[in-house]
Formats: structure tokens, C-alpha cells, sequence
């Protein structure tokens, strides 16, 4: 076999190191230092997402194949027309933290230097806007101070509105090990609902939404009072002490949460030295976002806890190269090489540096902002890259619009049908992971190389190449001729030679002169790189903060007034599930993700559900004045009374009705630009479904129904559904929804229970079976998706359950080997009594580990009460 | 003290009694037994087989020659019963010899019925009724027609056996499907679509006119329609009538057949009946399963000991190979009644499961008849079958596993989830849960359908 190719997952900001091969295998980098070898369910399985399906091969003109030099020339023109007619500033580019640095260097170098706006945003605005703001209030500069390895080396943990078990599964399963080889190590978690991250935690915080800063600035006071203020390092490298602990002591206490519970995480905190503060999204996506950033960058600052190993603030991304776009200054507020775009003297060295014709003067438009200048008529030509905001956007309904009125709209990206490519005037094929070629910056800094291990498929090119073709057109050829992604890579390891100038944290000098073999081989390096000299690998153990006097700054924050929602209202939470990624473009095409959660769903508690009149597995309608979404109901007492959750994969690809970020309002944090993606008040009603269906198929069902969520499986395709009205021919229903006009159908009905079931084959061979009743199915899906393609007889199949000779293994937890919940509790139920006894006898967990969390909580529930104490 | 017991007729009915009275008390009995044909006791149900070429006729014999010398049963076969003379406790047989009884036993079966059709009496046209029967169709070659009139059990599988040996042959059917007496429609149906791919012709809805003969010889069957059917032999296979002639003029209480109450007795208290020529509560008897239960109750009767017949539903099965087809209990339509139905048209299966009250009142089977001895227990037992009623016509094989998860798609969420049912906790451990926090109803499908 040959040897594998080494590059880095697409997925996460965790960043992790992959060995590829052309055939799919899969397998963790030992020598990667942000995974030594481990992968998550999502990236074992980036083998199934390499397909040829769906990719879209060829540029594409209103809905037309054309040649690339037909699309660049009308891409090229549409701007330029717009440019002139309208001014710079009438063209807008939103791309994505999935681009590569290159990629990301050359948009905001075309933008920015070339076309002359900062009209250029990106996803990482609904990501990781806020710690970018707070970081640049804080220290100067938007500079992640730790390592992965301080996790590891720390007393305390503290995980703020982080779901790291499912969100960056790897990272949490270092956490794991490392407290499972430090058992004194604390871990602490900070979210409005309990997830699967919180059954590592020694305490559990169930914070009211939004308050975060009330928390840590109690936490603050209780620095103070307990005399814990670094006092030597507050004196040379903090200001803004004083104000900041004076409004954190005036702050009321409207955490939610009790004084017990408050006092015990402050108390734990301040007993630390050692300490992580990790936060994520829930921090982030907020209307105080910002705010609640530096309240926890305060306490790090007074107590001197920055900088040093086992210690500090840690802002965990969500993307793989959110951070190389921060970098390069891929977003509307910033220029390349963490300058300011209100710097004069920065924009001119940009300018000179790249001897541009003009240079932006000042901040474009913010990701809400653009698409409603979009919306308002003031954007002329628009390109979207590798992202699908008409899903991921708040007000995602809105922002479609707007996207559908923009007079010339181009998207580039590796499939032919996403929500937001159905908006577009032209179509380019973009190269997707396993492709291209790059570089990416993880959530520790750390710069891995994505290296190609497949051809381009159809006519598709790297994106740095497709932009650069563009500004070519558009007359900049001479600035946008590169051989090479390494050289744009060199272009802009030169260019931090600037930040170094300016004093800045970002130098990546010694990467400058790199000869394309050295490229190709670079190893896992965190920056900075400097020319000359090494530093360490954090920041500001010594202060050296990047405000002018090289101080760093506390913010006086306030905690946001406690909202009480309308009567009736439920706040809702959105997220991310285990197995999924994003709009689900890529894990949607491995079978192996959908098996964990196949629809779209609702967490709600138990008395919501009882007042509202939600059944488990029945589907409620979600409305805000935004939009409208139909979920599965999930009763659950991890949600908290009055809040809700719903992941915010689906799309209209995969979902009639899973859209969640329809219902988000376009709020956004006063400063960072970023939405409240996690607090929308919103109406839960039953939907009344007159009946339920699953179906499963050997062909792609669409989602057409009131309610249908549509995924792959391992035989075909699977689908949940729901109707409100009764069909009265049901076989026609059956064969409508699995998409299949030939073979043979058999039938069986229960007239007066309004029960359902349609077997198709041809030839013998189950090609779809389809359920309806009533009531949610209860069928063994795993079971029946396994059936389609076999010789089953269709009763056999109908039946919907294994014969009482064959064991259901149930639904599937473990993603990697396949294991379902009925195999794993009758493991449980003969004995098994931890998770590694679990993976002996079932492999549940020995895989990437992402679901030990779900198998320890089985352990805990299934073990009889006598078993289970001791 | 020994009894003379008589016995009138040696069918499957009074040899079951026969048998049971030997186990029971071997000599507690002086048995003559009469048998207006010239044999013993054999399975007349397997005649069907017989005529198929599955089966010889000494393959389906009961009880042979040895079985009764054992019993010491004095064997009158080739010898009718004259006259019973329920005064002086004897009966009269054809030679005028006189055998007193102190227990008679009534076995004397049904008659075809013989549609009074012009020409019914030609030669060549016959009922299916007993060995000799059976002996004139197998006696049929290769390309010679035969019609046989009845769609219903016994036709059906006369005309099979036919079929079988080459021979071509029509059913005549007056109803609007097959079997109408044991399948619906669909069914009735499917067993056509069988029937003709055998190669029997089949016209249901079809009203026989007359028959016509040559030489005193059948020659074809005209319909009403006008069309003539050709035919070397034609058998009527329309139902039968209890043989109560002799009962009759003995003076014994006959409704339709020969009265009997629930302990086989007859309004005589030292005669019993047992088989197609009875009529208990009003009911006659067809099929063997029955005439079982009765022959268990009869021998218990003349034993002394306390025994009463019950009527339970019965089954038919349809001995025709590759036709597989069984049928049990009430199947009508209507009020209150539901079905649940399952169609393979592309294997050939058809299923339907009446029911009433939630509990299981009639099955009809095509095809596939796995699983019928489980609907038909349903049937008899008049269990609650709404618990598993979503895979109920599936079959045993797909009842009473793990509960299953309505949750399956959201199933592996981490739970700590008490009440997400998705992960079959049972009722039992999800009910208190819930009520601790004071909410319960709506909560309790969380457990889904208890399989």
C-alpha cells in the first residue's frame, strides 16, 4: 500500500493530524501534536465523504454548464461593472473559516487592497467574532495566549459554554485522559444545559443564558477580596483594575444559579492556581458576548493567571482555520496580519506591501450587516465561498431573500446544491479537502499543512487559484500570478514582517523563505516563527501585551439586565450534535454520522412539554417573527424549564422544516458584530401531524412533507416524515416518498389504526420500506435500513423488528463500530461495568472516543441500583 | 359389566370414540359396528391426496383389520342398518338379523348434495364423497375433461387432483369467488389466479343449466349463459345434507341433522350421535375438528363421566399443493369490526386478521400460512392483542422483544434522560420518575408500544 498522505481534519478548531489514503482509509496522526493519533467520529469517517456525489465539476451560468473563462470573465465583469457604476464599496465577499490561509490571503488581498472595500466577512463572524473583540480589548491584539497542553496540565478546568465532548470530542477526550490520570484535577461546567461534556465534570453550573458575566464577576470580587490580585504583575502589565472590580462588586448576582453552587466554583477557581478558563460558542454567540469575554479575561488578568503552562483563558474556535482567517484578516473589521484597519500607518504598509493600488479606509460590513445592505438594495455582486448562509445566518429566511436580490450573486464551493448555490447567477467548482492544498491554524495557534491525496475531480480548482483567476480578469494579474499556494503561503509569511514591525503578536518570518519542498514538509508549528530567535510557545507570562504601552486592559463589564421572556416563550439554544458538521454538505454523506441522529430535534423539559402538550417523538412547531421550524420533540430534564435546544445542521437539502436559524433574530453583540445565535424567544405549539412515517430507500428521497428529514444510510437513504393529511392510497404515498416507480409493492394496513407499511422490491430485493402510523414509528430503523437491498420477504421486513432469533442492536452510539444502545446495555446488563469492559466485549468507544461520554451515562442507568454503588 | 354398545357407521367420528372408549376401558364394551360401505375406518379427509397420487389408500386406513380383532369389535361392513327400534333397544340390519344394544351410537355422516340439475343422473356424474369416488377420478387419462360444480373445499381439491393426473378440468363456481364460505375476495382471488395457472379453468358466478349425456352417458355441462361445457365426467362438489333418514324414522328428534345436547346425547338417553349427521344448538358440522372435540365428549358420555361439548371456531386448510391457504373464525364485515391486511402480490401472500374489540375473530391466509396455529390460538383464546397489535400480522416471530423506541432517530442522545422513552426504559422505571417531578400522563408513550 502506499504511504499515507499527512494533512489535517476539515472539521473543528481542534485542528487534528490525518493520514489519508487515496482509498479512503482514515487514520489519527501519532505524530501530530494537537491529537497524537486520536480522531473523532466525524473525522474516522472523512473516508465516506470523499465521493464523487454531488460535487459540483464544472462552472455553472444560471443554472447552465460554462467554461471557466465564460464564468471568470462574467464574475470579473459583474464586479467590476458594480465597482464603477456603484463604488467599491457596492461588492461584498463572505467567506468561510473552512477556506485555507491562501485561500483567505488572496479574498482579503483582493477586497481589501485591490477592489478597495472591506466588504469582505466571513462564518467565523457567527464563530468567534466576540473573542476576537475581546481579546483586541484586552491585550491589544486578537493573541490566544495557551496550548492544548495546558488542559492537560492544569488543576482546574472550567468549561464555559462549551460542549467539548461533541464540539471538539478530541480535546475532551485529552481532558478525559488526563483527569483519568490526575484524578485530583477539577473540571467545571458552565452551560444552560447539561450535554454530554457535563458527565466529566466534578461541578455542574446550569447558568441562566447570558449569565456568564455576572458569574466571573463575582468571581472577580472574590479575587479581590481574597487578596488573590497578582499585584506585581497587575502593576507592570494590567490597568483598569480598579473599575473593573468595582463594577464586578456592584454587579448583581443574576447568574441563576445558587449561592452554593456560586460559592463552590469560586472557591475552586480561586484555590487554582493552575486554572483554564476554556469557552466556547455559548460565550460567544451572544448579544453581550464581548462583555462576557473580558469578565472572563479579567479574572485571568488580575490573578496573573495568563500565560504560563496549566494556565490561562482559552478560546476554543469552531472551525479548522478560523484562526488562519483572523490572521490574514479575514474579517471586515481587521486587515491582514492582525493590523488595524484604523490605523493609517498600518493600512499604508499594507498598501505598500503589497503595492496596491488602493486600500480600504475603513470597517466593511459585519456578516448580519452585509446581507442586509444585500437585502437593502446596496450590494450590487456578491460572492459567497464555501459556505451556506441561507442555512447558517440568523434570520436564515431573510438572508436567503436577500441573497435571491443581490443582482449578480457567485458562489464557489464543492457541491452542486446547497441552499445558498440555488441563489446564484454563477456557479464555480471549488476543490474540496483531499484536494487542496495549504495551510491551517488551529485554536492553539497552531499552523498544519492540508495536503492532497486525490485528484480534482471535474474541472474544480483551489480556491486561491479560482480568486486569483478573477483578479487576473479584472486586470491585477501581474499582483495575483502565483505558481504555487506555497508561494502565496511565502507572500504572507513575508508579509507578518510587518506585524513584527508595528510590534504585534503575529510573525511568521521564519516561514518566509520556505522553498516549496520545505512547504510541503512543514511540520505542526505553532507561531510565532520569527526570523530569528525562538519564543516560547504562549503569551504574556510577562506581560508584553499589545495596546500602545503594552499593557494589558480590564474592562468594567456589566452583567446584561435579566430578561424575563414573554409569558409563554421558550428561549432557544442552538448547537451542534456529535456527529454532524456544519450544513451537513460533508458528513451528511457518511452513513456511519447520520446513524446518531438522523432528524432534527427539540430538547425540551419535561414541564414545557407537559403545558405545551408535546408527546415524545412527536413534532413541535417552533415560531419567532423570523420564521418557522417543525422538530422532533426530545423530552429531557438536561434542558432547563422555559429553554430549548435544536442543532443547526439541517438544511432545506436534508430537512422540509429543520432550518433553525429561520427563527434567530439578526441581534448581535454591540461590538464583535457576532449574533445571539443561542437565545431566541420563540412559540412551541404541537404540530398535528395526522401521521408519522419513517422510510428507508435505495434511492435519495427528497424532504417533501410537512415534516421530512432526509439522510444517507448505510443501505441507501433514510427519512423521517411526517403529513397532515391521510393519504388514501398509501402505496402511491410510499412510493412518492422513497422515490421509487418500479418493482413490486406489498402492503400492510390497519385501516382503523391508521397504521401503514409498504415493502417495494424488484425481483425479490427490498428496494424501500416505508412505516406510517399514527403515532411517532416505533420501528427498529437500524434494523430496517440494514434490510434494504437484502431478499427479505416483505412481511419479514414489514415487521419492522428483528425475529425474536435475531437481537435489535438498537440505535447506534457508537458512530465508529457501529454499535447499537440494545447491544450495549445488555453488555451492561451481563456485566460490563466501565467503559473499557464495554469496549472488550461490544468495541463501543474504542474507536475515536467521542461517545464514551453517552457509554459511561448508559453504565450509570442501565447497572442495577446495588451494582452501580459499588 | 360389560355393555353392548352399537355403533351405526365407521367414520373418522365414531372411530375417534372407538378409540377413546379402548384407552379409557378395554373391556368395559361389546362393540358391533356397521358400515354401509364395505371397509373400516380410514381418513377420509386424505382422500384429497390420495387423488393427488401423494398418498395410497392404505396409507390413510385408521384402523385396520387387526385393530378391531383386537378390540373384539364385531364388524358388520358392507351391511345398512334397517330400522333402530328404540323400544326394545335393538336395531334391525339389512338381512333381518336383530342386534340389541344397551348404548347405540349414531355415526351415520352426511350425504352430498346432488344439484337436481336434467341429467344429474347420467352415468359419470358423482359426488366426492368416499373411496369409490376417488377410484372414478383417478381412473381418468391423460387430456380427458372433467367439470367439476363447487368452488368450495372439497371441489377445489378434486379438481386439483384431477389436474394433477393430466386430466383438463373446469370449476363451475355459482358464487363470485372461490371458497366464499372461508376466504374474502382478495383471497378468493389469488387461489383463482393460482387454480388457472395450474391450468383448471375457473368461472365463478356461474349457474349450471343442465347436463347433457349421450348414450346414458355424461357428455358436457350447459350454463345458463348458454355456454357448453364438454366433460367425461362431472362431479358435484355443493355441500352436504346430515344423513338423519334413519334416525328420522326411528322416532328420534331431527331438526337439520340429528339432535344432540352438549353431552351427545340424542332425545333418546341411550343413543348418542356423533359426526356430520348432528346438530348441536343448532349448528352442523363439516370439518374434522369438531367431530374430534365431539367424539372426546361422546366416549366420556359412555364411560359416566361428565363431559360437555363446546363449539370453538374452526380452521380450514386447502389440501392443494401450492396453494396454500387457511382460514379461520368470523371474517365478515362489519360494525365494529376492523381488519388489518397485508398483499404480497409479487410472492403471492395475502393476509387478513379480523378483529373485534381488540381481540383476533378471523384469519384468512394466502401463500404463506406460517403463523396460522398462532392466529388460530388468538382466535380460540380471545386474547387482548391491542399491545402488539402494530406487528400483529407479522407473526409469533415478531412479538414480545425489547420495547421499541418511537425516539429510534433522536435514540442516543446521553442521557441521563429518565424520560426520553427513546431508550426503552420500561414503564415501570419511567412512571415514578416522572410523577416525582408531578407530571405523568402525557409522558407515558415515552415507552413506546410494549412489544
Amino acid at each position: 500500500m502506499t504511504e499515507p498522505t499527512r494533512t489535517t481534519c476539515p472539521y473543528c478548531g481542534v485542528g487534528c493530524g490525518v493520514l489519508a489514503r487515496p482509498d479512503g482509509t482514515i487514520q489519527g496522526d501519532k505524530a501530530h501534536p494537537a491529537n497524537f493519533g486520536r480522531l473523532c467520529s466525524k473525522g474516522a469517517a472523512l473516508g465516506a465523504t470523499i465521493g464523487p456525489e454531488g460535487r459540483l465539476l464544472y462552472p455553472q451560468i444560471a443554472g447552465a454548464r460554462a467554461s471557466w473563462s465564460e464564468a471568470l470573465g462574467l464574475v470579473a465583469k459583474g464586479f467590476k461593472d458594480a465597482i464603477q457604476t456603484h463604488g467599491p464599496d457596492s461588492v461584498a465577499f463572505y467567506v468561510s473559516g473552512q477556506l485555507l490561509t491562501e485561500d483567505y490571503y488572496l479574498a482579503n488581498k483582493l477586497m481589501k487592497g485591490f477592489i478597495g472595500s472591506a466588504n469582505i466577512d466571513t462564518n467565523s463572524r457567527l464563530c468567534m467574532a466576540s473573542s476576537v473583540a475581546g481579546h483586541k480589548r484586552a491585550f491589544g491584539s486578537d493573541t490566544v495566549p495557551g496550548q492544548y497542553e495546558d488542559f492537560e496540565l492544569a488543576d482546574t478546568i472550567v468549561l464555559v459554554g462549551s460542549n467539548l465532548a461533541w464540539c471538539h470530542p478530541v480535546l475532551f477526550q485529552r481532558l478525559a485522559a488526563a483527569k483519568a490520570k490526575r484524578p485530583g484535577m477539577r473540571v467545571v461546567t458552565v452551560d444552560p444545559r447539561r450535554t454530554a461534556t457535563t458527565q466529566i465534570a466534578d461541578l455542574h453550573l446550569g447558568i441562566r443564558p447570558d449569565g456568564d458575566t455576572a458569574l466571573f464577576n463575582a468571581l472577580l470580587a472574590e479575587i479581590a477580596r481574597r487578596g488573590l490580585i497578582d499585584q506585581d504583575f497587575v502593576a507592570a502589565h494590567v490597568e483598569g483594575l480598579e473599575t473593573s472590580v468595582a463594577s464586578a462588586r456592584s454587579t448583581p448576582k443574576s447568574d441563576g444559579l445558587t449561592e452554593q453552587d456560586r460559592n463552590a466554583f469560586i472557591d475552586l477557581w480561586c484555590r487554582s492556581e493552575r486554572v483554564v478558563t476554556l469557552y466556547s460558542q455559548g460565550v460567544n454567540q451572544s448579544a453581550y458576548g464581548t462583555d462576557k469575554v473580558n469578565a472572563i479575561l479579567n479574572c485571568h488578568l488580575a490573578s496573573g493567571r495568563i500565560g504560563r503552562p496549566g494556565m490561562g483563558p482559552f478560546s476554543m474556535t469552531g472551525q479548522p482555520n478560523a484562526m488562519g482567517g483572523r490572521e490574514v484578516g479575514g474579517l471586515a473589521n481587521m486587515l491582514a496580519c492582525h493590523l488595524d484597519i484604523e490605523n493609517e500607518t498600518h493600512r499604508q504598509a499594507v498598501q505598500d506591501f503589497w503595492n496596491a493600488p488602493v486600500i480600504c479606509q475603513k470597517p466593511g460590513l459585519k456578516a448580519v450587516d452585509l446581507f442586509d445592505a444585500c437585502g437593502k438594495g446596496q450590494i450590487q455582486a456578491l460572492w459567497i465561498m464555501s459556505t451556506n448562509p441561507a442555512v447558517s445566518m440568523p434570520d436564515a429566511d431573510g438572508v436567503a431573500a436577500a441573497i435571491r436580490s443581490v443582482p449578480f450573486t457567485v458562489v464557489s464551493d464543492i457541491v452542486d446544491e446547497t441552499d445558498t448555490a440555488r441563489l446564484a447567477d454563477v456557479l464555480l467548482p471549488a476543490t474540496a479537502w483531499g484536494e487542496k492544498s495549504g495551510t491551517v491554524t488551529n485554536s492553539e495557534r497552531r499552523i498544519s499543512r492540508q495536503r492532497p491525496f486525490l485528484p480534482a475531480p471535474g474541472e474544480a480548482r483551489p480556491d486561491w487559484k479560482i480568486i486569483a483567476d478573477v483578479a487576473t480578469q479584472m486586470g491585477w494579474g501581474a499582483d495575483f500570478c502565483y505558481a504555487s499556494e506555497a508561494e502565496v503561503f511565502r507572500e504572507y509569511a513575508a508579509m507578518t514582517r510587518l506585524s513584527r514591525d508595528f510590534g504585534r503578536d503575529l510573525d511568521l518570518t521564519g516561514l518566509s523563505g520556505l522553498s516549496d519542498a520545505e512547504y510541503d514538509a512543514l511540520a505542526p508549528v505553532v507561531w510565532p516563527v520569527p526570523e530569528t530567535g525562538h519564543q516560547g510557545p504562549r503569551f504574556f507570562a510577562d506581560g508584553g501585551f499589545y495596546h500602545a504601552n503594552r499593557k494589558a486592559k480590564m474592562l468594567p463589564v456589566e452583567a446584561p439586565a435579566h430578561r424575563r421572556s414573554e409569558q409563554g416563550l421558550i428561549l432557544l439554544n442552538t448547537g451542534r450534535v456529535r456527529d454532524h458538521w456544519h450544513t451537513m454538505t460533508r458528513t451528511g454523506r457518511a452513513a456511519q454520522l447520520n446513524a446518531h441522529l438522523a432528524e432534527p430535534y427539540l430538547e425540551i423539559h419535561p414541564e414545557d412539554a407537559a403545558r405545551i402538550g408535546l408527546l415524545p417523538a412527536s413534532l413541535a412547531r417552533i415560531e419567532s417573527p423570523q420564521g418557522t421550524a417543525i422538530l422532533r420533540v426530545m423530552i429531557s430534564t438536561r434542558i432547563a424549564p422555559g429553554q430549548a435546544f435544536a442543532p443547526m445542521h439541517w438544511t432545506a437539502e436534508t430537512s422540509s422544516a429543520g432550518r433553525v436559524n429561520t427563527l434567530v433574530a439578526p441581534l448581535t453583540d454591540k461590538v464583535s458584530g457576532q449574533p445571539a445565535s443561542k437565545s431566541q424567544p420563540v412559540r412551541v405549539t404541537a404540530f398535528g401531524a395526522a401521521w408519522y412515517g419513517f422510510a428507508a430507500s435505495t434511492e435519495q428521497m427528497t424532504p417533501e412533507r410537512p415534516y421530512a428529514a432526509v439522510a444517507r444510510s448505510d443501505t441507501g437513504w433514510r427519512a423521517e416524515i411526517a403529513g397532515c393529511k391521510t393519504p388514501h392510497d398509501w402505496v402511491g404515498e410510499a412510493r412518492a416518498v422513497l422515490r421509487i416507480d418500479t418493482g413490486t409493492a406489498s402492503l400492510s394496513l390497519d385501516s382503523a389504526r391508521g397504521t401503514a407499511r409498504v415493502a417495494i422490491a424488484h425481483k425479490e430485493r427490498l428496494l424501500g420500506l416505508f412505516f406510517a402510523a399514527t403515532e411517532p414509528v416505533a420501528v427498529a430503523r437500524a434494523h430496517v435500513i440494514a434490510l434494504i437491498g437484502t431478499e427479505t420477504p416483505a412481511d419479514v421486513a414489514l415487521a419492522g423488528v428483528p425475529g425474536m432469533d435475531r437481537p435489535d442492536p438498537g440505535a447506534i452510539v457508537c458512530a465508529c463500530k457501529s454499535v447499537g444502545i440494545n447491544t450495549i446495555k445488555a453488555a451492561i446488563r451481563d456485566g460490563a461495568a466501565s467503559v473499557d469492559a464495554l469496549g472488550g466485549c461490544t468495541g463501543a468507544g474504542t474507536g475515536c472516543g467521542a461517545c464514551r461520554p453517552e457509554l459511561e451515562a448508559l453504565i450509570a442507568r442501565t447497572m442495577p441500583p446495588a451494582l452501580a454503588a459499588e | 359389566m360389560t355393555q353392548k354398545l352399537v355403533v351405526i357407521g365407521a367414520g373418522m367420528a365414531s372411530g375417534r370414540v372407538l378409540e377413546h372408549l379402548f384407552d379409557a376401558a378395554p373391556n368395559d364394551f361389546d362393540v358391533t359396528l356397521f358400515n354401509a360401505e364395505r371397509r373400516g375406518n380410514y381418513n377420509r379427509i386424505m382422500l384429497s391426496p390420495v387423488l393427488a397420487g401423494d398418498k395410497t389408500y392404505d396409507e390413510i386406513v385408521t384402523h385396520n383389520g387387526a385393530w378391531y380383532e383386537k378390540h373384539q369389535v364385531t364388524c358388520r361392513f358392507g351391511e345398512r342398518v334397517r330400522a333402530i327400534d328404540l323400544g326394545r333397544k335393538e336395531v334391525s340390519a339389512a338381512d333381518g338379523t336383530a342386534v340389541p344394544y344397551d348404548k347405540l351410537l349414531i355415526a351415520t355422516g352426511s350425504n352430498p348434495f346432488m344439484v337436481p340439475l336434467p341429467g344429474a343422473d347420467l352415468e359419470g356424474v358423482l359426488a366426492y364423497r368416499d373411496l369409490e369416488d376417488t377410484e372414478r377420478m383417478m381412473a381418468l387419462r391423460t387430456g380427458q375433461k372433467a367439470v367439476v360444480i363447487g368452488g368450495g373445499l372439497l371441489g377445489l381439491e378434486a379438481a386439483a387432483g384431477m389436474a394433477t393426473r393430466g386430466v383438463d378440468v373446469t370449476v363451475v363456481h355459482l358464487m363470485g369467488h372461490l371458497m366464499e364460505r372461508q376466504l374474502d375476495g382478495a383471497a378468493g382471488y389469488l387461489l383463482r389466479k393460482a387454480l388457472v395457472e395450474k391450468g383448471i379453468a375457473v368461472r365463478c358466478s356461474a349457474h349450471s343449466k343442465e347436463i347433457l349425456g349421450k348414450d346414458g352417458k355424461v357428455t358436457a355441462l350447459r350454463l345458463e349463459d348458454g355456454t357448453t361445457l364438454p366433460c367425461d365426467l362431472l362431479v358435484m362438489a355443493v355441500g352436504i345434507r346430515p344423513n338423519v333418514a334413519l334416525a328420522e324414522e326411528a322416532g328420534l328428534a331431527v331438526g337439520r341433522g340429528l339432535q344432540v345436547d352438549d353431552r351427545m346425547v340424542t332425545s333418546n338417553a341411550d343413543v348418542l350421535a356423533v359426526g356430520e349427521c348432528t346438530e348441536h344448538h343448532g349448528a352442523l358440522f363439516g370439518l374434522v375438528a369438531p367431530l374430534y372435540d365431539q367424539a372426546k365428549v361422546a366416549a366420556k358420555t359412555l364411560l359416566g363421566e361428565k363431559a360437555a361439548f363446546v363449539q370453538q371456531r374452526v380452521s380450514a386448510k386447502l389440501k392443494v399443493t401450492g396453494c396454500d391457504l387457511f382460514s379461520a373464525g368470523d371474517f365478515a364485515e362489519g360494525e365494529g369490526r376492523e381488519d388489518i391486511v397485508f398483499r404480497d402480490p409479487g410472492r403471492g401472500v395475502y393476509r387478513r386478521l379480523v378483529l373485534e374489540n381488540d381481540r383476533v375473530i378471523g384469519t384468512v391466509m394466502y401463500g404463506d400460512t406460517a403463523g396460522a396455529n398462532w392466529f388460530f390460538e388468538l382466535i380460540q383464546s380471545g386474547e387482548d392483542i391491542s399491545a402488539m397489535r402494530s406487528t400483529l400480522i407479522f407473526g409469533p416471530d415478531y412479538q414480545g422483544g425489547d420495547t421499541l423506541d418511537p425516539m429510534g432517530a433522536v435514540a442516543a442522545l446521553p442521557p441521563d434522560a429518565e424520560i426520553c422513552g427513546c431508550n426503552g426504559l420500561s414503564e415501570g422505571e419511567i412512571v415514578p420518575t416522572i410523577s416525582a417531578r408531578g407530571h405523568g400522563t402525557p409522558l407515558r408513550m415515552a415507552v413506546g408500544p410494549a412489544l
